[in-house]
């Protein structure tokens, strides 16, 4: 990781869910739409991050317990936002698996996919422990976040981070932005709110994410894996049962054949 | 550089998204009682997830995936046959046999790998790179070894048919023939790991095993394309035969006795039922017909049990992939677990 390499910081706690992020997105990477489909969840009728979906705002609703946080007296449904987008994981399982190289790290660390390299396998498909990566059937080629990559190379921030009117998503340097999540982490602490969490999985094979969360309670309930794992760790298992498979074949197959010659 | 993205921001462009960020900011707040910002956070509840979105997108292969798996599988195998057969001096129609049927699967695999590609016209962008780190990769590098190879031993032994045999053209038969068996291994086991090195949590679960399934079930495929080829007094595919299938009633009994909620798409629905039918076609049925005609050589229990496994082996890959496209959509399963 050297020290150009770019991150964002998106911290619930400031999100409005106004969906500025999502409409900036579209724009600037002239996205097609998602079907106008009412999804009856909330107000998020977007559902899931995809091929045409680089952003997305989730609504997680409840009614929490009275007195806490500033809801006094009634018991009122509460919604806590966030925005998605693709994890730029450090270790990251698309491009590992990607067989035309068109999946690349670009300078400032980002994992993009190069589109006119791209032959639409749909193997970073299933390589992808976020559930980012799809395939669009009508062009054929996967399609995800490029975080960015042509206003960041004119010095820019990304679209989603420049509409964002409460800076809910931070734009920086990753060491800064971990360093800064820290910080926001204990003030939010000191305030009274315990259930604040980053959500970075550096324990697990994808090595930590170039897209830090800062969310209340357990991340699970934005659709964020507590333990993601990058396909890598499954290959040693997997190719000594193919070795053992080979030998065990051919092995066979020649002593067959011994057998029944005598 | 083409491929790199190249929109270029303009004072339009940025002024279009600062409009974005004024107007989100002078939104109104959304009256009813919702108190959006610091609010006290729900309770997370696994078994609700995030209105039971999935968290993994699904495999979005096509039929012809499990079928190439199903051809490849088989021409591997086949090509192993050939060459075993060869060195321990066999019957040369089955070599021959065996080498066409390698051959022939080395042919018809890369369209069936190519028409399922989102960019059929981009197959050859494959082989711009070999990356050991990636299965498809080394699929497709060893598909186009296998096919060459395969395809050379043929024409070699063609030739030492129509034009009478001669020492040198039947070494390079031979030579073209190992090399046909070596990427054949490769070709018959590798999808195992192409599937089971993957975040879809029913395939990754398996994943040391997969690789020997698929090689068994592709022996079994092999093992049964030349006994329906008029090969069925050989002795040797018979014992083949019964081994594959053998493993293959192992392999059954494992998946079935394992009740985790991981296995659920290879026990319920859809995928369920093509991975029971397709282990029953290619395990017990098959192994007890050929015991029956090894007790009493009746040839027509034969022929049925290289049908009841070659059907048998391809349900085992369709039912397989249809197994990952249930298991992405239950989306309990990656937010269940441990964090430990």
């Amino acid at each position: 990781m050297s020290t150009d390499t770019t991150a964002f910081l998106t911290d619930s706690t400031l999100c409005i869910g106004c969906k500025a992020c999502e409409v900036a997105c579209k724009e600037w990477n002239q996205l097609p739409d998602d079907g106008f489909k009412w999804s009856g969840n909330s107000y998020d009728n977007t559902g899931a991050l995809g091929h045409s979906t680089w952003r997305h705002v989730k609504f997680v609703e409840g009614t929490p317990e009275a007195g806490i946080g500033g809801n006094s007296g009634e018991q009122l449904p509460a919604w806590s936002f966030s925005s998605d987008v693709c994890k730029h994981c450090e270790i990251a399982g698309c491009l590992d698996a990607c067989p035309t190289g068109a999946i690349v790290r670009m300078e400032f660390g980002a994992v993009y996919i190069q589109p006119d390299v791209c032959n639409g396998c749909s193997y970073c498909v299933v390589s992808c422990p976020f559930g980012v990566v799809q395939r669009n059937v009508d062009d054929g080629r996967a399609f995800k976040c490029t975080f960015c990559s042509d206003r960041q190379r004119a010095g820019l921030e990304p679209a989603c981070a420049k509409a964002c009117p409460t800076e809910s998503i931070k734009f920086g340097k990753l060491d800064e932005l971990t360093a800064e999540a820290e910080s926001r982490l204990q003030a939010l602490k000191a305030r009274g709110i315990h259930d604040a969490v980053i959500y970075n999985p550096t324990e697990t094979s994808v090595g930590g994410i170039h897209s830090l969360f800062l969310l209340r309670g357990d991340p699970s309930s934005f659709n964020l894996p507590p333990q993601p794992e990058a396909p890598v760790i499954y290959m040693k298992k997997g190719w000594t049962s193919a070795a053992i498979a080979a030998g065990s074949m051919l092995a066979l197959a020649l002593m067959s054949f011994m057998g029944a010659r005598r | 550089m083409s491929h790199l993205p190249t929109r270029v921001p303009d004072v339009e462009s940025e002024s279009r998204l600062a409009d974005i960020r004024r107007k989100a900011a002078q939104q109104e707040p959304m009256n009813g009682g919702v108190i959006p910002l610091g609010a006290p956070f729900p309770p997370p509840q696994v078994t609700k997830g995030y209105y039971e979105i999935p968290l993994l997108k699904e495999p979005q292969w096509t039929n012809e995936i499990p079928l190439y798996f199903f051809v490849g599988g088989a021409a591997g195998a086949a090509a192993v046959v050939a060459s075993a057969a060869s060195i321990m001096n066999g019957d040369p129609d089955l070599v021959r046999s065996a080498r066409w049927v390698a051959a022939l699967g080395g042919l018809l695999s890369p369209p069936l790998l190519i028409s399922d590609l989102g960019m059929p016209s981009r197959f050859l962008n494959m082989l711009r790179v070999f990356k050991v780190q990636s299965p498809m990769s080394v699929g497709a590098w060893t598909l186009m070894a296998f096919s060459t190879f395969s395809a050379a031993s043929v024409f070699t032994n063609l030739m030492r048919r129509k034009l009478g045999n001669s020492t040198p053209v039947a070494l390079i038969e031979n030579a073209a023939g190992m090399l046909a068996a070596a990427s054949g291994l490769v070709m018959a086991s590798y999808t195992g790991v192409l599937v089971g090195a993957t975040v879809i949590p029913v395939w990754n679960k398996h994943v040391g095993s997969l690789p020997m399934h698929f090689a068994a079930s592709g022996l079994n495929s092999a093992v049964s394309i030349l006994e329906l080829m008029n090969h069925d007094d050989s002795r040797a595919l018979n014992i083949l035969g019964l081994a594959a299938s053998g493993y293959e009633i192992a392999e059954g009994a494992l998946i079935e006795l394992d009740r985790d909620r991981t296995n659920r798409p290879l026990q319920h629905g859809r995928s369920g039922f093509f991975v029971r039918l397709g282990g029953l076609l290619s395990g017990p049925v098959p192994f007890t017909l050929r015991i029956a005609y090894a007790l009493t050589g009746n040839k027509k229990l034969r022929r049925a049990a290289a049908l009841s496994s070659l059907a048998g082996s391809l349900l085992t890959r369709f039912g397989w992939v249809e197994a990952g496209k249930a298991s992405a959509r239950d989306y309990q399963i990656p937010l269940s677990r441990a964090q430990s």
